[in-house]
């Protein structure tokens, strides 16, 4: 049990150590705070990129997710990898405007594509809320990981505090670089961890991968393939579709591409990160050898699957070697999020009120804001609001909806005009949030339909209603007078 | 679009094509049920066709991207 506490604390030391060296004695200005003043070559990109893979949700969740649902957690593999296809043509002319208009925040991209401060609020507003609840995400993740792997010896409100302590310190320290330099130690530590768990306890416990199945497949007849309805094939093919188009919007993600030396890095990774994704087949397997070692876990508990295998498995030094791992995939993403937050704040939200700022008074403003934003997700965290999990149902689906807008901005001659954009995003995160807090499935609003098209994915009507709301509104205000030139 | 850039279509039907013609667990693609191992074996020749993409696309022997 020490070794594990050992280990645990020692992680959390060189985080904030590595975070704070990040700096390297550069003045920490916006241009550098937020986008490592666009300097950053293939290997930090990549982990930026790929930083969305492992997060306390993809390490907890996903072998949480094969434990309880089996089939159904195939999409994460499909989808992820798609994702990196539609990089390689979305992210290099991102990047190019991004760079040649010196954008910070993801807001600041609608607000200059479609010359319009009030969308950038609007899209700003939009990313706040999807933001808040996934860092209250890894900061849960945290509590629970620590807890687990520290037997039970830090609390787990302990926890989450010294952990939005270190990520704070360092984010102001640092920003971005912060949040780069922590996750090469972070990829490096998961892989290993991964990589082991998910190829020794399948070989260990079952005598092999295939071995394993068999057994799964014998005990739980249907668990390893799609059910007929529900979280049907009909849903696997329309949720890959729509996360994968949602992946690049979320605003960490998008802002990240900004750091980039020049634009080959994303088409490089579009080939090296889909072969990366296949790690998480170990997290998988993982979460599959736990459905006949530790049965029983319901619910919330699903997410522990990971931990009790590990725990009744190792000894409690290579426990806190997962739990070392596990704390960084909750303090890395949660770095960037947090960063995210406040420098959208900071330029979109508050920089509106006072429009003389200079960028260092809005880097110190952001800087400052890393603290708030913090507290405001450790609020949160710990009062263990239910909203805060159907919130983060919701903001997958949000931050989907920026995609048809950004897509038409990337055109030629743009089509879509700010108004169309502004009502196309509002009414669409409009639909999306009722539908996910109704629970509305789309067999449940229209049930005489066959079962292929009430098993789709809900959001694609949110996305429909964005889509023809802002075709509509840009066709009435339309012809647009602006033109997107240069872009 | 150029030509070259409508491989990367492929990966989208190949990827969700798999499952959907054959959602069973057998036969098992190395050791693991047919829809994972199929998802798997695309994530693979995704990279791959990515690679023939990003060799061919004129974008990337340009000085300037």
């Amino acid at each position: 049990m020490t070794a594990a506490l050992v280990l645990i604390g020692l992680a959390a030391l060189v985080a904030l150590l590595l975070g704070i060296f990040a700096r390297a004695g550069r003045n920490m200005d916006l241009e550098q705070w937020t986008v490592g003043g666009r300097g950053f070559g293939w290997i930090f990109v990549f982990l930026l990129l790929a930083g969305e893979i492992y997060t306390t949700f993809t390490f907890l969740g996903a072998s949480g997710y094969s434990y309880g649902l089996g089939a159904p957690v195939y999409y994460i593999l499909a989808y992820g990898s798609l994702a990196y296809v539609i990089a390689y043509f979305l992210l290099p002319p991102v990047w190019s405007y991004a760079r040649q208009h010196g954008l910070h925040s993801q807001p600041d991209f609608f607000v200059r594509k479609y010359k319009s401060p009030t969308l950038g609020v609007l899209v700003a507003l939009v990313d706040l809320v999807a933001l808040i609840p996934y860092l209250v995400l890894q900061l849960t993740g945290l509590g629970i990981i620590v807890t687990a792997a520290g037997y039970g010896a830090i609390p787990k409100d302990a926890a989450i505090w010294i952990g939005a302590a270190i990520v704070t310190a360092y984010i102001m320290m640092s920003g971005i670089r912060g949040s780069a330099y922590t996750s090469v130690v972070k990829d490096i530590l998961i892989l290993g961890v991964v990589l082991f768990l998910g190829i020794y306890l399948p070989l260990h416990l079952y005598g092999g991968i295939g071995a394993m199945f068999e057994k799964i497949a014998a005990a739980r007849p249907g668990f390893l393939v799609f059910p007929a309805s529900g979280q049907s094939i009909a849903w696997f093919i329309s949720t890959v579709l729509l996360t994968a188009i949602g992946f690049f919007m979320w605003p960490h993600s998008f802002a990240a591409c900004y750091t980039a030396r020049d634009a080959r890095v994303f088409r490089r990774n579009a080939i090296a990160l889909p072969i990366y994704q296949l790690i998480l087949l170990f997290v998988f397997f993982v979460g599959f050898a736990a459905v006949l070692q530790v049965p029983g876990l319901k619910d919330g508990d699903t997410n522990l699957a990971l931990f009790k295998l590990a725990a009744k498995q190792f000894s409690p030094a290579v426990v806190g070697v997962i739990g070392a791992a596990g704390v960084f995939t909750a303090l890395v993403p949660g770095s960037l999020i947090a960063m995210t937050a406040a420098t959208l704040l900071a330029k979109n939200l508050v920089g509106l009120a006072r429009p003389w700022a200079t960028d260092d008074e809005t880097a110190t403003l952001a800087k400052w804001l890393v603290p708030v934003v913090m507290l405001v997700a450790v609020y949160f965290t710990i009062t263990g609001s239910a909203t805060i999990v159907t919130m983060l149902l919701v903001g997958y689906s949000f931050v989907t909806q920026l995609f048809p807008t950004v897509i038409a901005s990337l055109m030629p001659h743009n089509p879509v005009t700010a108004a169309g954009a502004f009502a196309g995003i509002l009414v669409g995160v409009a639909v999306a949030a009722v539908l996910t807090f109704t629970h509305a499935t789309i067999g449940s609003l229209l049930p005489g339909l066959p079962e292929a098209v009430r098993d789709l994915n809900v959001g694609i009507i949110a996305l429909v209603a964005n889509i023809v709301v802002l075709v509509i509104v840009s066709a009435m205000s339309g012809p647009r007078t602006v033109s997107t030139g240069g872009a | 679009m150029r030509l070259i850039h409508w491989l990367a279509v492929i990966p989208f039907i190949g990827m969700l094509v798999g499952p959907a013609v054959h959602n069973e667990v057998h036969p098992l693609i190395l050791g693991m049920p047919f829809p994972l191992g199929w998802v798997s074996v695309w994530v693979v020749l995704t990279a791959i066709i990515m690679a023939i993409v990003y060799a061919i696309d004129p974008a990337n022997r340009e000085n300037e991207p």
